[in-house]
């Protein structure tokens, strides 16, 4: 059996169970925001900083980056095997999708922790 | 495999099924929420840095046109992807996988998700 190494599980039905326990977290943080945004929609910046200054939502949003980088490692992934089949551009691809979503990983700490 | 089977490259006749419509858009909404995070998240740090920061962000989506269509855009990949997203929970639950009911869960979500899309552009102008 050949086993893929660059999926995120490294299994089919891992990577299935992961796409949607991190697509859940991600609709529920969509209809967070858009239910605060919906609801306040004169915001002040001592509210909004008041609203990410609770340790819950720091958690909650650092928790929805963290299913971010899960579900688009397995979408992108999902993608790139279909779309290109030379190893070293699929690689190359995949390693250019890794760092983005580092990269948004670090910028959400640095704006989470960082004001 | 064998090397003389049929053969069709030119694609414009070949026509996608409703249910191959609504897979290609989840597909591309995917790579357009996979950009649009970028922006996103950029937004969040700047609103977040300073009341100045704060202000710059709004003055950015109330104002510069092509901010706004970007976060426009962002939206109503969200919208589509999200009410896609369900669908497929929902046919991991054995709802709506036959031809028929595949058709019309298809036909659902892209009108569910055009409607999205219009309010979050009446949201923003």
């Amino acid at each position: 059996m050949v086993r893929s190494v660059t999926s995120f599980g490294r299994s089919g039905l891992s990577d299935w169970l992961l796409q949607r326990f991190s697509a859940i977290v991600l609709a529920l943080y969509t209809l967070f925001i858009v239910g605060v945004l919906l609801f306040t929609p004169d915001m002040s910046y001592e509210q909004w900083s008041g609203l990410f200054a609770q340790e819950w939502v720091k958690i909650f949003t650092l928790l929805t980056v963290l299913s971010i980088v899960i579900h688009a490692w397995i979408g992108l992934w999902t993608v790139g095997t279909d779309y290109l089949p030379k190893v070293w551009l699929r690689l190359l691809y995949q390693s250019a999708v890794l760092l983005v979503l580092f990269v948004y990983l670090i910028a959400t700490v640095r704006a989470l922790w960082g004001f | 495999m064998k090397t003389n089977r049929p053969v069709n490259m030119d694609l414009t006749t070949i026509r996608l099924p409703i249910t191959a419509i609504a897979s290609i858009l989840h597909r591309i909404s995917g790579i357009v929420l996979f950009v649009g995070t970028a922006f996103l998240i950029w937004a969040l740090g700047l609103s977040l840095s300073s009341a100045q920061g704060f202000e710059q962000v709004s003055q950015l989506i109330s104002s510069v046109f092509w901010f706004k269509f970007i976060i426009w855009g962002t939206l109503a990949a969200l919208g589509y992807h999200l009410v896609a997203g369900v669908r497929h929970l929902l046919m991991d639950l054995g709802l709506g996988e036959t031809k028929e009911s595949g058709a019309l869960g298809s036909q659902i979500s892209l009108v569910v998700g055009v409607l999205l899309a219009i309010l979050a552009g009446v949201w923003l102008w």
